[in-house]
């Protein structure tokens, strides 16, 4: 047993840690650096690919206050591209400039639950909140050739151009920083990836959910830091308000549920390439424990934190914003909830 | 025990819902129920309507242009209000500072402001916490000197909500920096449009722009703006905070917010079912159902209460800590409702947003209104502050 990190990944870790303290361009200098390969194993042109690796590189994108849609332009493209026997060279150079569109209005959280439809190549349908489609050169697109909207057969994956004949586009801005579109496309011509794509979709999925609770993790120990700055310098009734017990205990919860979600997030790293039902056993634990934790703390972090919390200038609502938002994301706490009970019966 | 309201109450409640239906802007009420911005017009026309039917200051003696009502009358109104999602009543006028001019203003002020907070002529802002008093308010530093018939007021307030509407703020100020810090404060009445006040908007989270700074530089106010007397201001600060926490615990809130959550999981729909059918969420919505009818019957044993003259005391503190715990699991609930739509954000605050977001279960703001209920717990004297008030009472003894 070995919980330590390897020197390559504290390398990794410092040199990410740096880059995203300074930089004025996240994206590109990440790019640089060659961290997107860290997503991906060596067999399709990177250097990393482990759970542990995702969620190494996702923590210090949630510690950091900067929003980079990582999860939706690199880490999920790439995968459902692998799985479909493409070279990801692009996406790993960080040049390519993806989007996925899956969820759709009735879905909710349902990874199978696919309503648009694909006649030929042609595909029709709704996708909703496709995060980054706007900035995307080319999005790849779930739909449904055959079987009931809830089948996991049936669902394939096409490459659609942004400016396919019949796409549309509208477009908003995302609570956690970003934007996101709802895609309408009507007879809209893609090009086949895969046209069963379920399984590949499951654990681009999987590793999205680590990635996303890895950042969350980051974000939460950021915004725990802040709270115990915060209760150390602030002072009240003449005495910093850290002096209270109440207020001292409220942090020691706080810091002991983001060593909760530490272990729930190393746990589903290392079962992120077990078999689907191991797998999906063990992300959902982590999403829940995540979703509990991730709330909590982001609300006695504004609530001890004051009005000063609740401020756009201040940074602390940014990050609890991406930590509240994150249980929208890839299935909620009751979503996961229901699916471990389902899993472990 | 009788757990009835008195006939009368109850034709008064049905008198209230014809007003509201044929009153209320559709519109208006919309935009309420969808948590959109509310614009100082959207208040004004609102405020106007219930002027014109007397029931602008429900709680004011007949003599000032109030309703006079008692305690069980007033929660109707509010609830009732509520339930319509009628605009609430901006209570800086009307519940804080009118019944501090009619219990401690002189005839004069009273006979100057008092129509005006009524008519809409002024609008009213609070003047309390500054950056380093908020929990701690008797701290505040805001500093006024008499300089013949004026005070020369220096200093920074902040969390004015709806300050950019006001053109009058009632204030605290530290008149005696020598005194005990409770003793030395005043109660001024500060014109806003006079040389030296700017307002700084703040935007919060949700992305809207309600709460300011308000800056004092060298700001000249009459000394016949002082209410009370020179150093006594933090006694009626406390008779004001007693008003501000009447309908304290939001049952009315509550109920519209209950009934939208449940409205929004009837649209919502997880494998084909509505999401109200699914057990953990239908679990959800039914805990805090139960806690709220419990802290309604705990609100109405209170008022029946006040109702029969006793003053609530440390129950306002109760009723606070619970009834804003309450509103917050609801707004919890709405946003966890719409899931991945719950990402849709637009805010007030950048000039020419995209406001046409997509709201495929007609929820509206719910992740806005979320992150905003979040103030609910903090201002008005934090849970934390109440919490204080209740424990210092019960162990007033120990020894």
């Amino acid at each position: 047993m070995n919980f330590d990190l390897t020197d390559e990944q504290r390398m990794l870790q410092d040199t990410l840690r740096k880059a995203l303290a300074t930089a004025s361009d996240p994206w590109a200098a990440l790019a640089e650096l060659g961290v997107i390969g860290a997503l991906f194993d060596e067999e399709t042109g990177g250097f990393g690919g482990t759970g542990f690796d995702i969620a190494l590189v996702f923590e210090e994108l949630g510690r950091a206050d900067v929003f980079l849609s990582m999860i939706d332009r690199a880490l999920v493209p790439g995968l459902l591209l692998t799985a479909a026997g493409h070279d990801i060279a692009d996406v790993i150079a960080g040049t390519e400039k993806l989007a996925w569109a899956h969820g759709e209005l009735g879905a909710r959280y349902d990874l199978d639950w696919v309503e648009t439809r694909a006649v030929g190549d042609a595909i029709s349908g709704q996708k909703t909140v496709v995060v980054g489609a706007e900035d995307a050169d080319s999005i790849l697109v779930t739909a449904r050739h055959a079987g009931a909207a809830n089948d996991q057969a049936g669902i394939g994956l096409w490459r659609v151009a942004s400016d396919a004949a019949g796409l549309s586009l509208h477009g908003y801005d995302i609570a956690q920083g970003g934007r996101a579109a709802e895609l309408t496309l009507e007879n809209t011509p893609g090009e086949p990836l895969s046209p069963e794509a379920f399984d590949a979709l499951s654990l681009a999925v999987a590793a999205a959910t680590l990635a996303q609770m890895a950042e969350t993790l980051g974000a939460m120990e950021t915004v725990a830091a802040m709270t115990q700055d915060y209760l150390k310098t602030r002072k009240q009734f003449g005495r910093p308000i850290g002096s209270f017990q109440v207020l001292a205990h409220r942090l020691a919860d706080m810091m002991l549920e983001v060593e909760q979600a530490r272990s729930a997030v190393n746990l589903a790293a290392g079962h992120l390439h077990d078999a689907p039902v191991q797998r999906d056993l063990h992300i959902s634990a982590a999403k829940n424990l995540i979703g509990r934790a991730g709330r909590m703390i982001a609300e006695e972090a504004i609530q001890m934190h004051g009005g000063i919390g609740m401020t756009e200038e201040y940074a602390l609502g940014r990050f609890a914003k991406r930590i509240i938002m994150a249980d929208h994301r890839f299935g909620d706490t009751d979503h996961h909830l229901e699916r471990f009970i389902a899993l472990r019966a | 025990m009788d757990l009835t309201f008195a006939e009368e109450d109850e034709a008064f409640r049905a008198e209230l819902r014809d007003f509201l239906a044929e009153a209320l802007p559709r519109e208006l009420a919309e935009k309420v129920r969808l948590s959109q911005p509310l614009k100082k017009a959207d208040y004004d026309g609102w405020h106007a309507k219930l002027n014109a039917r007397g029931w602008l200051a429900p709680n004011w003696p007949k003599r000032f242009g109030g309703a006079e009502w008692g305690a069980v009358r007033r929660y109707i109104f509010e609830e009732e209000c509520a339930m319509a999602n009628a605009p609430r009543i901006v209570p800086f006028g009307l519940s804080m500072l009118g019944p501090v001019l009619q219990k401690f203003g002189s005839e004069a002020q009273q006979a100057h402001w008092l129509p005006r907070v009524l008519s809409g002529e002024d609008w009213w802002a609070q003047g309390y916490s500054e950056p380093g008093a908020g929990s701690d308010l008797a701290a505040l530093r805001t500093r006024a000197v008499r300089d013949g018939d004026h005070y020369i007021v220096n200093g920074q307030k902040t969390w004015t909500t709806l300050g950019q509407y006001a053109n009058m703020m009632f204030c605290l100020v530290r008149t005696d920096p020598d005194a005990k810090k409770q003793e030395g404060i005043s109660f001024l009445l500060i014109d806003m449009t006079a040389p030296g006040v700017e307002v700084r908007p703040i935007t919060l989270i949700d992305g809207s722009v309600e709460v300011n700074e308000v800056w004092l530089t060298d700001v000249r106010v009459p000394v016949e703006n002082l209410v009370g007397e020179e150093n006594k201001g933090w006694t009626y600060a406390k008779y004001l905070l007693t008003h501000e926490r009447t309908n304290i615990a939001g049952v009315g809130f509550s109920r519209a917010g209950l009934d939208a959550v449940k409205r929004i999981a009837q649209r919502v729909q997880m494998r084909g079912r509505p999401l109200i059918e699914n057990s953990h969420f239908a679990a959800r919505v039914a805990q805090v159902e139960i806690d709220l009818m419990a802290m309604a019957t705990t609100n109405l044993r209170i008022v029946s209460k006040a109702a029969a003259g006793q003053a609530p005391g440390l129950e306002s503190s109760l009723l606070k800590i619970k009834g804003t715990q309450i509103r917050q699991e609801i707004t919890d609930l709405a946003r966890r409702a719409v899931g991945p739509h719950a990402m849709p954000f637009a805010s007030e605050a950048i000039e020419g947003t995209n406001m046409t977001l997509p709201d495929p279960f007609d929820a509206g703001n719910v992740t806005g209104a979320y992150f905003n209920n979040r103030k609910l717990s903090i201002f008005g004297g934090s849970n934390e502050i109440q919490r204080e008030i209740f424990a210092k009472h019960m162990m007033r003894d120990a020894t």
